[in-house]
């Protein structure tokens, strides 16, 4: 079945099934790696993307329900990794292996948009769906934080996204 | 082995290796070639020396790092190396990384927290050479004494005031003849400039904007997408198949058997995965099918009756035991653990008639050639591998099963695939942590003074597993016979306890239960000994220094015996492994039943630190996996099988269950050693025993569980 993506501004057309997860759809058919697989059933978050703007797994997101909504992957944040959540990943050095990263920044970028300034337990409560097996939780709360105290943080100008 | 002795001028890139506009240097890493990996050149059996650096006429400066990144860092601590010796300017600096081939780059394997060592002396070497050449090439240029020029953050500058850039010098550098190893001065520890300093993770900017390549990511022309199953019991395999429901999967394009599995290639790996769930496999489930946890448990508790083989022996045991005021007599035990990397395993192979090329997220590239050479049968000269970023390694990927998939499937299809495991697959399919049985006996005199203990290991051997009859000797006593206590009487046994399950190098191996036993224990002899268990170690590490150093630390930084806010309360730990030293304290309060873990304090000393803020990540990062397990990690088998599956039944630790962690780096100008795992040990111990500070019940059997 064809259906029409708009992902990072972009529009995509492509014949695959309803049920297929947007997660494979970016990764296999529209070519976007940086949306990552960790377990499928939607408990680790590292294909964690936005949808309207929403930070949703991309696992469990079938084509159907993607379709003609607005979806931002990790690529798309910010050209130049100008997003103030990408300037704290680098700045805090937060990565590890990095795998989860892309999936810990969209969460971040989400939380953000909705809370300017989040309390430390909301930084929790945001990104414990976020697992990552290398150990940078200390500093992605930090980074989270840096981010928030950032000027322009909220609207994340210089990238793609409002 | 000091490498210097062994780096001759025929040992280095020179003139030969000099090709169009770039200066190629490298030097011998000292390693000894066993002759199987030897032949595995692509350059033929003979001696060819490998290239850890480059320099480009556009001034580029191309580190090839020769380990493996998986979160550790070794991809900017080896270009620091480099950069330090080699006065570079950093932002000119790239990292590639090799490609298998260990008669040129020297030992590729990347793990027991060995990359920095091993990198220490000839990576900084290798930048030391081109800062010689390249001031030699600047002094014949300008035909001024050499010793008018210097090197400065990528020129050569003359007293004058003149300089060039090092990319204007590589073609007159090229033409210099290597200066003599043995000679070559290299930086006196004190005028380090890159050394010893936080520069940020040179992949940071490609991780956080999505472009970083992990093995999953690996898009080659013309490749198809596949998935495998394995049998579900330990060591089976596949009979035969009906695909037929599966090939009507859209999508699906092929389906084939391999030595352990059944693969469904497809356009895309979503099609695969429904193919894979719609094939119908019989399997044959091999000698394994009767395992489970609690028959492995009943073994290890009826082979644990007997003494085992001597480790370590200091004085007289059971004498000492016999006459002690205070015994204590216990028994320790530890589950099967997966690694549960965030990357599933996968793999990207290009097999044809006469060559095989493949792309593995691998620890071990040498063990992804074994596997290509035997699957395909291929010359070594024909086989390609290259190493990608991996999305997690902790010990998993230096196993090659994940690649003699890829190998076998490609060998079954036309073009480049790609085989990802499910994330059930990799739960179900891993290389666990082996479990094991301790039992323990401890010695106090009437004074309180510690008489000795007895530590004896039942564990399965994850060297013997691939030995027909499962091995001989002594395995898997690091962390207890090397024991840093001066016990007067201190007996180390170990009792092979095999089983089928699958063994792999978990991170921090044996050490990661061995220390929690251990410490766990000596903080049981403190107690039964009426000591404050900071001071009863510190008693007994008279023969430690650094140990009793970072102890000292820990327990100074973390305010060891003052006040804390109600119902928190303290534990304390320390152990050496894989070269350093490491103690931490936990700060930890128990409510209802739950276990909070507040804050760590980590004190470690690692030796020389050649980047503080990647050994803090490290120390991080052992925190959250030793606790992930002691919390909540266990792997169960039952009918031969591991029973969890995925991250809702194999929870780890999440950022609302994080410590604070506080690393404290003791000063040191020793050996570089190890900074990837030492800190995983004392983690569940440390907060271990503060659970007994708040609750009086002593944790033997992980994960904790307060109810059992």
């Amino acid at each position: 079945m064809a259906f029409t993506f708009t992902v990072n501004g972009k529009q995509h057309t492509c014949d695959v099934p309803p049920d297929m997860p947007l997660l494979w759809v970016l990764r296999d058919v529209i070519g976007l790696t940086g949306t990552k697989y960790g377990c499928g059933m939607g408990v680790c978050g590292t294909c964690t993307i936005h949808l309207n703007g929403e930070a949703v797994r991309a696992c469990l997101t079938t084509a159907q329900a993607a379709a003609g909504k607005k979806i931002t992957t990790i690529e798309g944040i910010s050209a130049n990794r100008s997003h103030p959540v990408q300037q704290a990943w680098m700045e805090e050095d937060v990565a590890q292996c990095g795998y989860c990263q892309p999936g810990q920044i969209m969460t971040a970028c989400a939380l953000l948009a909705k809370k300017p300034n989040p309390t430390d337990a909301e930084i929790d409560d945001a990104m414990s769906g976020n697992i990552c097996r290398c150990g940078t939780y200390q500093r992605i709360r930090t980074a989270v934080r840096r981010a928030a105290g950032t000027p322009k943080a909220k609207s994340a100008k210089g990238g793609r996204e409002e | 082995m000091n490498p210097i002795q062994n780096l001759s001028r025929r040992e280095f890139v020179t003139a030969g290796a000099v090709t169009g506009t770039a200066l190629v240097l490298g030097c011998s890493l000292g390693f000894k070639q066993p002759p199987a990996v030897e032949a595995t050149s692509a350059t033929g059996p003979e001696f060819s020396p490998n290239a850890f650096l480059s320099i480009g006429a556009d001034d580029t400066i191309t580190v090839t790092v020769n380990k493996t990144e998986m979160g550790q860092g070794i991809r900017t601590g080896f270009a620091m190396l480099v950069a330090e010796e080699l006065e570079a300017d950093w932002t000119k600096v790239k990292v590639v990384n090799a490609t298998a081939n260990q008669a040129k780059y020297g030992f590729q394997g990347t793990g027991g927290s060995g990359s920095s060592r091993s990198a220490w002396e000839p990576f900084r070497r290798a930048g030391a050479s081109a800062r010689v050449m390249l001031t030699q090439a600047a002094a014949k240029t300008w035909s001024v004494p050499e010793s008018e020029c210097k090197a400065e953050n990528g020129f050569i500058v003359h007293s004058s005031g003149k300089k060039l850039s090092y990319g204007k010098l590589v073609e007159a550098a090229a033409a210099l003849p290597v200066p003599d190893a043995k000679t070559l001065p290299l930086k006196n520890p004190k005028d380090f400039k890159v050394i010893g300093t936080r520069v940020k993770r040179i992949d940071n900017p490609a991780i956080v904007d999505g472009s970083a390549v992990y093995g999953m990511d690996m898009r080659v022309p013309g490749m198809n997408f596949a998935t495998i199953v394995h049998c579900p019991t330990f060591g089976g395999k596949p009979v035969s198949f009906d695909d037929s429901k599966a090939k009507a999967v859209k999508g699906v394009r092929k389906v084939v058997q391999t030595e352990t599995g059944v693969a469904v290639v497809a356009d895309n790996t979503w099609a695969a995965m429904q193919g894979a769930k719609a094939l119908t496999v019989k399997w044959d489930d091999g000698p394994h099918a009767g395992l489970s946890s609690e028959g492995i448990r009943k073994m290890f508790e009826e082979k644990g009756k007997t003494p085992g083989l001597e480790a370590k022996k200091t004085g007289n045991f059971p004498q000492a035991f016999e006459g002690a005021a205070k015994k204590v007599e216990v028994i320790y035990e530890v589950p099967f653990l997966n690694h549960a990397t965030m990357e599933p395993q996968n793999c990207t192979a290009h097999v044809t008639a006469d060559s095989c090329e493949i792309w593995a997220p691998t620890q071990f590239p040498n063990f992804v050639v074994d596997q290509a050479k035997r699957i395909t049968g291929l010359d070594p000269s024909k086989i390609k591998v290259n190493i990608t970023l991996l999305g997690g390694g902790f010990g998993r990927r230096i196993e090659s099963d994940y690649a003699a998939d890829a190998i076998e499937v490609a060998k079954q299809v036309t073009g480049p695939v790609q085989v990802t495991w499910s994330r059930e697959e990799d739960m179900q399919h891993g290389w666990y942590r082996p479990a094991s049985y301790h039992v323990l006996k401890g010695a106090i005199g009437a004074d309180g003074a510690c008489l000795g203990m007895m530590h004896r290991l039942v564990a399965p051997s994850i060297g013997g597993q691939r030995q027909p009859d499962g091995g001989k000797g002594i395995d898997g006593m690091a962390g207890i016979a090397n024991t840093q206590y001066g016990f007067p009487n201190f007996l180390a046994e170990y009792v092979r306890a095999n089983t089928g399950v699958p063994l792999g190098y978990w991170r921090a191996v044996y050490d990661s239960q061995n220390g929690f036993v251990q410490e766990s224990f000596m903080d049981e002899l403190a107690h039964a000994a009426g000591k404050d268990p900071f001071e009863f170690r510190r008693g007994l590490l008279a023969g430690s220094p650094r140990l009793k150093g970072v102890l000292e630390l820990a327990a100074e930084k973390a305010g060891w015996g003052k006040a804390l806010p109600k119902g928190v309360f303290r534990g304390i730990a320390s152990h050496f492994a894989f070269g350093a030293y490491c103690a931490q304290v936990a700060e930890v309060s128990v409510t209802d039943g739950e276990v909070k873990v507040h804050r760590i304090v980590c004190a470690v000393d690692v030796g020389t630190v050649i980047n503080p803020n990647m050994v803090e990540a490290q120390m991080e990062g052992c925190v959250v996996y030793g606790l992930s397990a002691a919390l909540f990690g266990e792997i169960t088998i039952d009918g031969g099988k591991a029973v969890q599956t995925n991250f809702h039944n194999y929870p780890v630790m999440r950022i609302k269950d994080m410590p604070k962690v506080e690393v404290h780096i003791v000063k040191s100008e020793e050996a570089v050693s190890g900074a990837g795992e030492p800190g995983l040990p004392p983690a569940a111990p440390a907060v271990c025993n503060a659970i007994f500070a708040a609750t009086g019940k002593r944790i033997r059997r992980l994960p904790i569980r307060l109810d059992e």
